[in-house]
């Protein structure tokens, strides 16, 4: 009893190996490994294309691999999906709502589905209404509703009944700034109630702040994974970004820089800046000496600088260099899912 | 935004555990359910398939009526069935189109990944579509009643009519079922039903007597499962003997449902 409890609290979220799923001639999951602690947001990263949602099919009973091993809080997809079922939700990329239905009665329909009882699911779903700011519109059909309030009635129907494990995939593709960042206070709050939550997404800054730990997907196969600390200390020790005062000086102070800094300088888009990303493996502290020297010697030579800092590098930096190549490039070549 | 933060953070997530297996009949019931809101959001889905009958109902009886049977009541008693099969059988279109919408918005991926009974939103949908049928049933047969329809048979006989008529409709719609499921679009399905539809209620008895047709016509009216059904409906509402032409509709409605039934059943599992 003790050691079943034991192994109860223990078993990872989600244990995957060597996942492969072909549509066609297109290998959309390409021996594709994970491991997700329990707790947390998990975050899946990767541009269009890559394997993401494929993956999370997976995960979640849709669809059946064709190789490989998938446990998902220790019952395995392929041989036990029902178990699995009883302890997901899946909130996709696009909302699955009936829109001809209202709001209240998309979540009591969800609810009772789930084994509440009449006046419990009336009850649950206006208690969700009332968190997610959807109490004026709960007798509106959803089909009047705005990308946001959609989004968000759509996750409270995958929390009406708590899931151990919450799959959302891009939840916040396609909404307006504010929606989003009432989609990520929520995610947010899911994670203190003790859910674990693995989400998708093609936004390196959602990857960044929401999620605990990160694995980049890439073709179908995980390219790299670790906190977003880690990936991030893995492509270098920091970056050093320089705004001049005039667009006109760039040439001169990149010449500059590489000399004082020992690297290769990139100009930005905006036509002042300047980017350049401090050697890998260098320690803290010389990373802060040579930004220091850098900008010491632009001011020796009479160059006024508008603003400078001294930062981690972007996980769309992090991408590139795992890569090889742009998240946005790809997501215009790779799109084929 | 500050009072849904507020608000959540006063809201508990009921545990895990509360997760339950699947029940075939709580299921079933709530799908069915799901399949009258729909039905009572979307009245428009029904609007077309109960319009074209009773246009056809009014057009006949008193254009050809008094032409085709010497009088508009004579040619109502024999009219009347028949169009009420035809609502029906237009209406049991709205199974497969309901689930081919499901199928392309996203919702059948929805409960295919919970803990639900799977076969309940087809079973529960063509339940809930029963609810469709007896309100068309209840529209043309006002309708006759209003234009001086009185079936011989009774109430007992118009009961058992519509009993039939529903038993048979549930059969067929595991043909749009099927369709639904495979087709790309409702649009499709819509189109391919209406195809099928209209020779099988046009080439069929609910409008004459197949004895003034062709041969070649005639020999098809004789095999065409539409007008059988429309026979028995005939019988059982005008108070006539029928017991052969019943057997054979629930003859018919076991085979539908024994080969599209399973075959439903199969495109559904098969689809990952």
């Amino acid at each position: 009893m003790l050691s079943t409890l034991a192994a109860a609290v223990t078993v990872a979220a989600i244990e995957a190996s060597g996942l492969v799923k072909t549509f066609g001639t297109v290998r959309a999951v390409d021996g594709l490994g994970l491991t997700v602690p329990r707790r947390g947001v998990f975050g899946l990263l990767g541009p269009n294309g890559a394997g993401k949602t494929t993956t999370i099919r997976i995960l979640a009973t849709l669809t059946r691999p064709d190789a490989g091993q998938a446990r998902v809080l220790g019952h395995d997809v392929r041989a036990d999906p029902v178990a699995v079922r009883a302890r997901i939700s899946l909130t996709g990329q696009f909302a699955t709502l009936d829109v001809t239905l209202t709001g209240m009665e998309n979540l009591v329909l969800q609810a009772r589905l789930l084994g509440l009882n009449r006046s419990a699911a009336r009850q649950r779903a206006g208690e969700l209404l009332d968190a997610f700011g959807l109490a004026d519109a709960a007798r509106r059909a959803v089909k009047g509703y705005s990308g946001g309030m959609r989004r968000r009635l759509d996750i409270a129907a995958s929390i009406v009944v708590a899931p151990a494990l919450l799959f959302l995939d891009e939840p916040t593709t396609g909404l307006d700034p504010r929606s989003r960042s009432q989609v990520w206070d929520t995610v947010r709050w899911l994670v203190r109630q003790g859910t674990t939550v693995l989400l998708t997404t093609q936004y390196l800054d959602e990857a960044d702040q929401l999620c605990g730990r990160i694995a980049v997907i890439d073709h179908g196969t995980i390219i790299a994974s670790g906190t977003p600390g880690e990936l991030k200390a893995s492509v270098g020790s920091g970056v050093l970004r320089v705004r001049l005062a005039e667009p006109g000086d760039r040439d001169s102070a990149r010449r500059i820089l590489e000399r004082a800094l020992g690297v290769t300088v990139h100009p930005e888009p905006d036509p002042a800046a300047l980017t350049a990303r401090l050697n890998a493996g260098a320690e803290e502290g010389n990373a802060g000496d040579a930004a220091a020297l850098g900008m010491f010697q632009l001011s020796r030579e009479g160059i006024p600088v508008a603003a400078f800092a001294l930062g981690q590098p972007s996980l769309d930096e992090v991408f590139l260099a795992l890569t090889g190549h742009n998240a946005q490039e790809n997501a215009a070549k790779g799109n084929v899912a | 935004m500050t009072m849904t933060v507020t608000a959540l953070e006063t809201m508990t997530l009921p545990g895990p555990d509360r997760l339950p297996r699947p029940r075939v009949v709580r299921n079933s019931l709530t799908m069915a359910w799901r399949a009258v809101l729909k039905a009572r959001h979307e009245p428009e889905l029904m609007a077309d398939a109960i319009g074209i009958p009773v246009l056809f109902t009014l057009l006949f009886t008193y254009l050809f009526g008094g032409a085709l049977s010497g009088s508009v009541h004579q040619y109502l008693r024999f009219l009347l069935p028949g169009t009420l099969v035809m609502t029906i059988l237009l209406i049991t279109v709205c199974a497969g189109l309901s689930l081919n919408n499901d199928r392309t918005q996203g919702a059948l991926d929805r409960f295919r990944c919970m803990a639900v009974w799977q076969p309940a939103l087809i079973i529960g949908g063509l339940i809930g579509d029963v609810v469709r049928y007896l309100l068309a049933a209840a529209l043309v047969l006002g309708l006759g009643l209003v234009m001086g329809y009185r079936p011989a048979g009774g109430a007992g006989g118009v009961l058992l009519a519509v009993a039939l008529i529903l038993v048979f409709g549930f059969s067929v719609s595991w043909i749009w079922t099927s369709l639904g499921l495979v087709l790309r679009s409702a649009q499709a399905v819509s189109i391919l039903s209406f195809a099928v539809q209209v020779p099988l209620s046009f080439a069929s008895n609910v409008f004459v007597s197949p004895a003034t047709l062709p041969g070649w016509l005639r020999a098809f009216v004789r095999v065409n499962p539409v007008s059988h059904l429309v026979t028995a409906e005939r019988a059982l509402m005008n108070g006539t003997a029928a017991t052969g032409e019943v057997g054979w509709v629930l003859l018919a409605s076991a085979g539908l449902i024994a080969v599209f039934g399973p075959l439903t059943m199969l495109l559904y599992r098969g689809r990952q």
